[in-house]
């Protein structure tokens, strides 16, 4: 087999997913104790999908964040998270979901169990499930479904969010025999959602990013105009369609380099055989192959 | 056309910063981190 000279973001990307799940859960003490950090980091949200209530985390999730102040008394729209959020996905789009979100490392070494493999390439119009989770979970119903006192609830974590299981209340419940008490019919069903997404896992890749995660959609928006892009070099490109079959995500990134799918995981750059697929970063179009709609 | 890539990126950027700001002025912040420091019912399963 030939030494190719591959990118080192993909190919020490597993070394990279690691050490961002480790950074935002860098509060490893509080897993023994059973407490959650309360220091100045949490004025800040985190780039990928992490629980605030997990032991170790060192700052806010950004969904979470977005539907407390949505659905809090004082407030209707959250600039602070939107802002932030606009900040992060015109930055690096959806690399984040390919190399920072912890969630989505988690779905990924799900997925190496030996086991038979299921294609999504026939399930593409679920993808657009997760747009309408992100404007009527995170959105719309913390905004419209108020109690009396004005407040909503924060629908995406309470009734859809597999991390908060995963995160927060299996590794409390572990220590804190108050918190295993209180656990009731609402930790059954999402811990019901959190199994489904375990066992897809293991045969689909990364389904919850997928379908379903709001942030993931938020991303993709900006996917587009992101300044870390994918280019594909129409010279060295022999049309072999290597970069398609590898791709988990169901991308042609000959056709649509910057797709809305594209978490720059650079499968498709380890499939190339003319090294024709590259990673770039800077203002301007650095694609030179955005011609064609997907 | 209406703008170019890089013309989109800079608004784009701009407008994140602004909304940030304007977000942390009106003490958006505060709301956040005061939820994140404390046990989120609604994510573990609890209420």
């Amino acid at each position: 087999m030939d030494k190719k000279k591959l990118n080192p973001l993909a190919r020490f990307r597993g070394f990279i997913q690691a050490g961002a799940t480790l950074l935002t859960n860098i509060h490893l003490p509080n897993f023994a104790k059973g407490t959650l950090y309360q220091g100045n980091g949490k004025y800040v949200c985190v780039p990928g999908l992490n629980c605030y209530s997990c032991p170790g985390a060192a700052g806010a999730c950004p969904v979470g964040a977005f539907q407390a102040v949505v659905g809090s008394s004082k407030f209707r729209f959250s600039y602070y998270i939107t802002g932030i959020l606009i900040l992060f996905g015109v930055l690096l789009g959806r690399f984040i979901c390919g190399f920072l979100c912890p969630f989505g490392w988690f779905q990924e070494l799900l997925h190496k169990i030996p086991s038979p493999k299921l294609s999504t390439k026939k399930l593409k119009p679920l993808r657009y499930l997760k747009y309408a989770v992100l404007l009527v979970m995170v959105v719309l119903l913390p905004l419209l479904a108020v109690n009396e006192l004005g407040m909503g609830d924060p629908f995406f974590c309470k009734y859809l969010c597999p991390q908060g299981v995963l995160e927060g209340a299996l590794p409390l419940s572990l220590t804190n025999a108050g918190i295993r008490a209180a656990l009731g019919k609402l930790f059954t069903w999402k811990a019901c959602i959190l199994l489904a997404v375990i066992m897809g896992s293991v045969v689909f890749y990364r389904p919850f990013c997928k379908w379903l995660c709001p942030l993931g959609a938020f991303y993709a928006l900006l996917n587009k105009v992101s300044l870390f892009q994918m280019r594909v070099d129409t010279h060295k490109c022999v049309s072999c369609g290597a970069c398609a079959r590898a791709c988990k995500m169901d991308v042609d990134i000959t056709k649509t380099p910057n797709h809305a799918e594209c978490i720059r995981c650079g499968m498709c750059m380890k499939a190339c055989p003319t090294d024709a697929i590259q990673y770039k970063f800077g203002l301007g179009d650095q694609s030179n192959t955005e011609t064609t709609k997907e | 056309m209406f703008m170019t890539k890089k013309q989109a990126q800079l608004l784009l950027l701009a407008a994140g910063v602004l909304m940030l700001l304007f977000g942390v002025w009106r003490g958006e912040a505060d709301t956040v981190f005061s939820k994140a420091i404390r046990l989120c019912m609604e994510c573990v399963g609890i209420g």
